[in-house]
């Protein structure tokens, strides 16, 4: 089996398997991330949302070779709970989720809208999301903690 | 059974079933309720530290698991906070008691002196020396509860009624291992199931050539009867082989369907097994005015964001499933059945899953682990269903029609009620071996379950159906349709969802032809306290104005329901905008749930329902073919999207009292779907009585008026 090499939350990995292999079968198979999460392997849900090289990506839909070399960041790189993105923590702070089983990818999505953009309206975010399926109807909450995690990091960035 | 005790506590009746001090400062807490995204655990969690006098960072909870936590049936229908939390408080309340009586009695206190901070004995405030722990040695759980212990007043909470940040979100946010699909096992094979078309469908043939050139890892090929299956260690290539394999195997027995029974109408042409429950038939005065209104909707998917799982492994003669079931012992019962296998020698635990909002795969998902399992001993069996596997074969909730029948009086309220309700199933959950397709494909299998529900209070498909209005005479009429297209059974709020739809909808045209204020007019004909003070609330909260002209393209709706008619009271005001297509721009829900465990967490099952509620009344409905469920993917079966969610507020209403705990799970939801649909007729000046509120909807109604 050959191997691929890409750069998972930082870290180089090598991962023999076959090339056409789903990035999130990686994630979770291969190399134990299974914070990224199976929700219809059709890219219609955004459950598996990861970004590639900074971009939000449905990871079920992208083959392990075409993301060799590139920069790959899960949820298990955005933060811990000693060290937590704004993000998590101001999902946290806003109790936002309730099976929870979407906010993996719903993180990474907007982790991927702050990146590119600090100051979004509460329109601009739910567009954002838009990719994003939540069952459990915590998109109030969602849409709160992201606009509060905005403001952290604007805060943060002027200190 | 001691009658004295609350049904959870009467079946589960010794104390050490559900709290023990296994070490220094821990306490093990177990309950029977299982988390399915609604925060139940954080709550009992609560329920428990108050009435024990402990920090909740002391509680270790125990959850759904047949060797180690009480039979509480099924986590459904809004019950677990209202039961399930009830019947831990008071075994709480009695083990705490029992302590202090010991301390009392052994070092000679007098016990009105004593009491409990954080697990440790106080006399007068003053330390005694002594704690749960030191005396646990002392005190005998495995004992009865009398049922008579007192619990706190609201006035004395410090925990309950506070909200508490919830014990499993942290796992979710950081991405770690909180979910049965998660769960990962030496040796583990990974499975997927070729599903038998419908019930009583036999293989004719398998072109397993074709099937094992999908494979490029070695799979195996798996079959007893028409159940079939693909397992492989990589589990890449067992989906992928998944995914064609349908394709390669035909099936004798499989009589097309008609995808016209996809709207519910169809349901008044069937036989049906019909009942009539409540007043006896009216006797209407001849000057009387009659009216009728008739509403429906399709078939809903649960659409749980992810298919469903189970692991199982079967090793030394005993079978451990892991399961993000709802009852942990129904589905152990249900697989004894299947496998002809001891109960004793089946240990069932849950594993959360994604929310599942009532009866999905979950069952059917642990029964295919299970199956496998007992043929691989030794080898821990995944299977995760396909996305597709879970739309097209996941029960679903059947459609409805419900026909509002009333008699006016001279002021134009009306003096007799009937609400006749056509529907299949809303509950066919796994018993003895029933309803779970592993059963119904491998050989002799189990008979059709027998089209049997409830009509009497608080009911499935009857659910709601008799308003909680002060009508001189009410009843339901109940026809249950025993064959329906597709198999159905529980979605959050079962019948309540239309019949709360027809009745407010039939109130607000009432209102209407009486020329009153749709507030004004329900306020009329209701007496019980608790409705009027949500309904006030919400007009309130809303800034709720009468007389709004109508047809403008925008308007606003008001619904009321109390779940089940014995559950949350909620009061919901919805804002539209229509244009060609329907949106929702504002909702404001008033609920008293009486004692709320967490407000936050109380809030938090309101605005989802509110979502749901949201997607259900605009977008949601199941297609059909020829060959069944035909909606298999987001696209065919979408969902509300977070640039379609309204701005929500809640607000909790007499949350600190001593009523009893309300169930919330599942208020809000029909109220919601009403006051979207009274909301649309203001803003069309037309009314739509079928759901969903799609624009095709819309536009055929603007066209008729």
């Amino acid at each position: 089996m050959p191997a691929t090499s890409l750069i998972v939350n930082g870290n180089p990995v090598s991962v023999a398997a076959d090339p056409d292999t789903p990035l999130l079968d990686v994630l979770r198979n291969h190399l134990g991330l299974v914070g990224t999460r199976f929700g219809c392997g059709a890219e219609q849900c955004g459950s598996c949302t990861v970004l590639v090289d900074g971009e939000p990506e449905k990871s079920c839909g992208k083959a392990l070779s075409s993301v060799a070399g590139k920069a790959v960041v899960t949820i298990e790189g955005m933060g811990t709970p000693d060290k937590p993105h704004p993000l998590q923590q101001a999902f946290l702070d806003e109790q936002a989720g309730q099976c929870g089983y979407c906010l993996s990818g719903i993180l990474i999505s907007a982790k991927a809208l702050l990146d590119r953009n600090p100051s979004p309206s509460r329109g601009q975010i739910a567009a954002a999301l838009d990719d994003n399926i939540c069952r459990c109807g915590s998109h109030p909450r969602i849409l709160r903690a992201i606009e509060r995690a905005a403001l952290l990091m604007r805060e943060g960035a002027a200190r | 059974m001691n009658t004295a005790l609350p049904p959870l506590l009467a079946d589960n009746p010794r104390l050490d079933q559900w709290v023990a001090f296994p070490e220094p400062g821990r306490v093990r807490v177990s309950t029977g309720r299982v988390e399915i995204g609604q925060g139940v655990l954080t709550a009992m969690q609560q329920i428990a530290a108050e009435e024990l006098d402990v920090s909740p960072e002391r509680i270790r909870l125990q959850t759904g698991d047949t060797d180690l936590t009480p039979n509480e049936g099924y986590t459904a229908g809004s019950q677990s906070i209202q039961f399930g939390g009830v019947a831990l408080r008071l075994a709480c309340a009695e083990v705490r008691g029992l302590f202090l009586d010991h301390a009392a009695s052994a070092f000679g206190y007098a016990r009105a002196d004593l009491g409990m901070r954080d697990g440790a004995i106080i006399h007068r405030g003053a330390s005694t020396g002594h704690d749960y722990w030191s005396l646990a040695s002392a005190i005998d759980l495995a004992r009865h509860a009398s049922g008579r212990a007192p619990i706190k007043p609201a006035s004395e909470h410090q925990i309950v009624g506070r909200s508490a940040k919830r014990v499993d979100l942290a796992a979710k946010v950081f991405g770690g291992p909180a979910f049965v699909h998660d769960m990962a096992m030496d040796g583990m094979v990974h499975a997927r199931i070729v599903r038998q078309p419908r019930r009583g469908a036999t293989i004719k043939a398998i072109d397993e050539a074709a099937i094992r050139r999908a494979a490029k890892a070695p799979i195996e090929l798996l079959r007893d009867g028409n159940f079939l299956a693909i397992l492989g260690m990589d589990e890449t290539t067992v989906e992928a082989v998944a995914a064609v394999a349908p394709g390669h195997v035909a099936w004798d027995g499989v009589d097309p369907i008609n995808p016209a029974q996809e709207e519910a109408r169809w349901l008044l042409q069937q036989p049906s097994l019909d009942r009539v429950v409540g007043a006896p038939p009216g006797d209407a005065a001849p000057a009387a005015r009659r009216c009728e209104a008739s509403y429906t909707r399709m078939h809903i998917a649960h659409a749980s964001v992810a298919p469903s799982c189970a692991m199982a492994l079967y090793r030394d003669g005993h079978l451990e499933v892991w399961s993000h079931t709802q009852g942990v012992y129904p589905l152990k019962a249900a697989l004894a059945r299947t496998l002809k296998l001891d109960p004793a020698a089946i240990s069932v635990r849950h594993v959360q899953g994604p929310g599942c909002y009532g009866h999905n795969g979950a069952d059917d998902a642990a029964a295919d682990a299970a199956v496998l399992a007992v043929r691989k001993p030794g080898i821990p069996v995944r299977v995760r269903w396909r996305r597709e596997e879970e739309f097209g074969f996941e029960p679903v909730s059947p459609a409805m029609v419900t026909t509002v029948h009333a008699t006016l009086d001279a002021a134009g309220r009306p003096a007799d009620w009937t609400t006749e309700i056509w529907s299949g199933r809303h509950s066919s959950r796994p018993g003895g071996g029933g309803n779970l397709l592993a059963a119904e494909a491998l050989p002799d299998p189990p008979p059709a379950p027998p089209p049997t529900e409830s009509s009497n209070a608080p009911g499935a498909g009857t659910r709601n159906g008799e308003p909680l209005y002060d009508f001189p005479a009410k009843r339901i009429h109940h026809h249950l349709i025993a064959e329906t297209p597709v198999r159905t059974s529980s979605l959050r709020g079962l019948g309540a969802t239309l019949n709360v739809f027809a009745i407010e909808s039939f109130m607000d045209e009432l209102a209407l032809e009486a020329g009153e204020d749709p507030v004004a007019y329900r306020l009329s004909v209701l007496a019980d306290k608790r409705a009027r003070a949500v309904v006030e609330r919400v007009a309130r909260m809303s800034g709720w104005r009468p007389g709004v002209p109508g047809g403008t393209g925008s308007g606003r709706g008001i619904a009321f329901a109390r779940y089940k008619n014995l559950a949350a009271y909620a009061a919901v005001v919805a804002e539209v905008e229509v244009e060609e297509s329907v949106r929702v721009t504002r909702v404001w829900c008033a609920s008293d749930a009486g004692l709320v465990i967490s407000p936050d967490g109380a809030i938090n099952q309101l605005e989802g329902g509110i979502v749901q509620a949201v997607s259900w009344a605009l977008k949601e409905g199941v297609r059909l073919d020829t060959a069944g469920i035909s909606s298999r993917d987001w696209e065919s079966y979408p969902v509300i999207k977070f640039s379609e969610v309204p701005e929500i507020a809640c607000e909790l209403v007499g949350a600190v009292s001593d009523n009893p705990p309300l169930g919330i799970g599942e208020a809000s939801g029909g109220p919601t779907v009403a006051a979207i649909g009274n909301a649309v007729a203001h803003a069309l000046g037309a009314r739509l009585r079928d759901l969903p509120l799609t624009r095709e909807r819309v536009m055929a109604a603007l066209l008729k008026a």
